[in-house]
């Protein structure tokens, strides 16, 4: 083994041993231990100053960042975050969640009737009030102000359970504290605390989350019509200090109905979540105290980001309890269905269609906690893992239940067994909280930002970029080489379970195809992208998504290959019974992922690739020309 | 102003929805990672205690479980409930598999008698073994009146009217305090317990304490040979008509 190579092992493996010692000085004691509250409060305590969103991101940027995801645009292993398997309840945590699972669980089971709540187009009154007597509306409220004090990590156990058996009050319970308060357990004053979050907490108050930029209105908002609280996004005009300019910037405040001038439209209906009223929200001439202001004003966008990426771990919690519930369903059907002679779990096609939404599962869970995890250790950089919890598994969970139907047969079509209903209530999975497309894009755009800033030492090279574009390349690829020693110098050996050593290499040879598209593609539209991303608003490139599309889905497949890679290796380590299912699961997953990322970036170098892109935008020109289809039927009649 | 004090003794037992599997030694059923909760019996038997406290008849609700360490998680549910404090008398876990109701009998009463209670209430039977005789013996070793299988409880003064569901219908009786009850299934209906109860119970004490310290011998004069599966069932047969009926009930010497 060369010198360099051993080097590179040696100081990977000092890395990861390094950041297990990070993590057991993050494994939290009650004295010590980071909510996610107080992390994003060390994230509010930056100095700041109201410069543009950039320059924000330029400063965090500095500090090396402990993100995996960031790392891999980079073509680095940042080990920190995804290895080991982080586990951070203490003794008492742990028994904690052990005795309130239970409780949950029974309720769901034996009080709320998710059907019932489902043609009733919202939740049934006593359900409602049993809701809130179990204390489910404040879960992560500090006990001191009347909630249950809950980390996100045992947060996401009972938003499984609450996934497993109904999405609408999941819904509810979600735009109430997921992100409807946050923002005041985030950037709450003292007084605000105290003032709103006892209320809220027992469901007296019922909270709701408003738009950013809309002054007036809120369309499709989540609790609109029976919410009291709002966190509402407004554009005001702030003076700059410095050059006397006004300008317009969004601020967050706290907004209550009683304040007049709220009010709110018909509940709207929809194809699925029926339980949770949505409704248009109007905030006319609304009178808002001062002391409203929630986090500095002129910092509303921060706030804004920080609560939705907080509550995005809660997401994919819920689908993977509401997955483990339709497996079950399916599994059920298949080992009792007799069909053709045998028993239909007996066929390749279902065996396949079983294992898949297995794996599904077991990737969306591994990535729920995963990310509780990290924010319940006080790791801050998680936003674009968080993005891509929330694609993953809200994508994960369409197919699954889709192909739970498809099992089925009729039966899965019929209202009874309930399936239908869980279709139709995640398909909103994929378009609130950020429509999946919006966040590809920003997941490829923020993984490449940090890239491009160091792409800018190419600058030279860049003054001519057509003459030189095969140098650029080369030159990226040789550096790309020098950085991770001869070959293959990056090795996830010594922190994978040796059984998992081969999916490991592919995860590997996975990131560094990864990672030379990605300087690659870079090199060629640099400007473009990076000055897109000075824009607060993230107005994205219009020619250059179908790239950052293939790029986001590089880096969605990588980050799953590892946190299943990580979470198997822990449990083959421990010695768990499922261990070696877990194997089986996480090297299925990573086998197909390689040949993903692999196809994907192939395609991304290639003419014919190049040549699909310009026939997508022609033919879509046309057809918006056309107003619908350009060609009619074969008979032309 | 109640000055009664109520002793509520819970089991834990094998959750009743789980499927269970008996050990391939034959030597009892699989417990291990199996999910376990409060036996309902004794659910309904801790409910009746608490409704008597927030009825201000009863002022102090103990809740007491003999077992191995698991069982804390049972006295918990049952502070969730509303008890005031909970006492677990700690029996190592190959020991606690030769527990039976006498030892458990033993237990109670020394208890009862230390913690000096007016009232003793069980549910009548665990759901596991399905004996019907905890609340019985122990009311025997404490010379005590009993009123089992209640399905209604009545407090007067120092005395208490029982309610009890029997073969031939209901029988009421009264009993002087102290005495022991045991719960049948139509007493109450349990509540749920609450998050913010179950956080408040996490404040709540447990006392642990070990059989020595109540001068209990907790050797049995049972043992188990074999535990099995009941007998697979088998296939019925169809027959075409009613002769043909009669005649296979005689080949199989029914009739």
């Amino acid at each position: 083994m060369s010198p360099s190579v051993g080097r590179h092992l040696l100081r990977l493996g000092t890395r990861s041993s390094q950041s297990t010692v990070l993590l057991r000085q993050h494994r939290p004691t009650s004295a010590q231990r980071l909510y996610a509250s107080e992390a994003a409060q060390a994230v509010v305590d930056k100095p700041e100053t109201l410069s543009s969103y950039a320059s924000t991101r330029e400063k965090t940027a500095k500090a090396e960042s402990k993100s995996f995801a960031v790392g891999i645009f980079k073509g680095r292993l940042t080990t920190d975050q995804v290895f080991p398997y982080p586990s951070v309840l203490n003794q008492e945590q742990t028994q904690f969640l052990k005795e309130l699972v239970g409780p949950v669980g029974r309720f769901f089971e034996e009080v709320n009737d998710p059907a019932k709540n489902d043609s009733l187009e919202q939740v049934e009154e006593t359900t409602l009030q049993g809701l809130k007597e179990l204390g489910a509306f404040g879960l992560q409220v500090p006990s001191e102000l009347g909630g249950l004090g809950l980390c996100n990590t045992q947060y996401a156990r009972l938003a499984e359970i609450v996934g497993m058996h109904d999405l609408g009050v999941s819904v509810i319970l979600g735009a109430h504290q997921s992100i409807g308060f946050k923002g005041i357990l985030l950037f709450g004053t003292k007084a605000q605390k105290e003032k709103y979050l006892p209320k809220v907490a027992s469901g007296k108050t019922l909270g709701g989350l408003g738009p950013h930029h809309l002054l007036i209105a809120s369309f499709f908002h989540s609790n609109g019509g029976i919410a009291d609280v709002f966190t509402v996004f407004a554009k005001t005009p702030i003076k700059d200090a410095a050059t006397g300019a006004v300008k317009e910037k969004i601020t967050a405040f706290v907004v209550e109905r009683s304040f007049g001038g709220v009010t709110h439209g018909l509940p709207e209906k929809k194809m699925g979540i029926k339980a949770s009223n949505t409704a248009e929200v109007y905030f006319d001439g609304v009178k808002v105290p001062a002391e409203n202001v929630l986090g500095e004003v002129g910092g509303g966008f921060k706030v804004a980001v920080n609560i939705l990426n907080n509550g995005r771990f809660g997401m994919a919690a819920t689908l993977a309890g509401t997955m483990k519930a339709i497996i079950a369903k399916a599994v059920d059907h298949a080992t009792n269905r007799t069909q053709f002679g045998d028993k239909i779990h007996n066929y390749g096609m279902i065996q396949e269609k079983l294992a898949r939404m297995a794996i599904l599962q077991y990737v969306t869970e591994s990535m729920a906690y995963m990310l509780s995890a990290n924010m319940d250790q006080g790791f801050t950089d998680f936003q674009i893992e968080a993005a891509i919890s929330k694609i993953f598994g809200s994508e994960a969970a369409w197919k699954v239940t889709d192909e739970c139907i498809q099992i089925m047969g009729g039966m899965g079509f019929m209202k009874e067994p309930g399936v239908e209903r869980v279709l139709r209530d995640i398909r909103i999975f994929r378009i609130f909280e950020g429509t999946n497309d919006i966040l590809r894009l920003f997941v490829a755009l923020q993984g490449c930002m940090d890239k491009g800033k160091e792409l800018s030492g190419l600058g030279n090279a860049l003054k001519n970029p057509l003459g030189n574009v095969g140098l650029l390349i080369g030159e990226a690829g040789k550096q790309l080489r020098r950085r991770t020693g001869i070959g293959s110098g990056l090795s996830l050996s010594g922190v994978v379970h040796p059984e998992l050593s081969r999916s490991g290499e592919l995860t590997v040879q996975a990131l560094e195809e990864f990672a030379t598209v990605v300087e690659a593609k870079l090199i060629k539209h640099k400007k473009a992208i990076v000055s897109e991303l000075l824009t607060p608003t993230l107005i994205y490139l219009i020619d250059e998504q179908f790239l950052l599309h293939r790029l986001a889905d590089g880096a969605i497949d990588l980050y799953a290959m590892v946190v299943v890679l990580s979470r198997a290796s822990r449990s083959l380590s421990e010695g768990h019974p499922e261990a070696q299912h877990e194997k089986m699961l996480c090297d299925s997953w990573c086998i197909e992922a390689a040949a993903r990322i692999r196809e994907n970036m192939a395609n991304l170098q290639s003419s014919p690739q190049q040549q699909l892109f310009r026939n997508f935008k022609s033919i879509s020109k046309a057809m918006v020309e056309s107003g619908g289809l350009v060609t009619s039927n074969p008979l032309r009649i | 102003m109640a000055e009664l004090r109520a002793l509520v003794a819970v089991k834990r037992v094998i959750d009743f929805a789980v499927k269970i599997r008996v050990k391939p030694d034959k030597s009892g059923v699989v417990t291990d990672g199996v999910k376990h909760s409060m036996n309902p019996f004794c659910e309904i038997a801790v409910e009746e205690a608490v409704r008597l406290k927030e009825k201000k008849l009863v002022k102090e609700v103990i809740a007491v479980s003999c077992g191995p360490a698991q069982c804390q998680e049972t006295i918990r549910t049952a502070l969730a409930m509303g008890a005031d404090r909970g006492i677990h008398v700690e029996v190592p876990a190959a020991q606690a598999e030769s527990l039976g109701p006498l030892q458990v009998a033993r237990v109670l009463a020394k208890l009862a008698e230390k913690e000096k209670v007016d009232l003793l209430f069980l549910g009548k039977q665990a759901i596991d073994d399905d004996c019907n005789q905890t609340g019985q013996m122990t009311a025997g070793l404490l010379d005590w009146p009993q009123g089992t299988f209640a399905s209604q409880v009545t407090l007067e003064g120092d005395k208490i009217k029982v309610e009890r569901e029997i073969d031939g219908g209901l029988e009421t009786i009264r009993l002087k305090l102290p005495s022991v009850v045991t719960a049948d299934l139509r007493l109450n209906e349990p509540r749920y317990a609450t998050l913010p109860n179950i956080m408040k119970a996490k404040k709540k004490k447990i006392e642990v304490m070990k059989p020595g310290d109540l001068g209990v011998d907790l050797t049995s004069k049972i043992s188990v040979i074999s535990v099995e599966e009941p007998p697979q069932r088998l296939a019925g047969v169809k027959v075409e008509t009613t002769e043909d009926l009669v005649a296979k009930l005689k080949e199989v010497g029914r009739i």
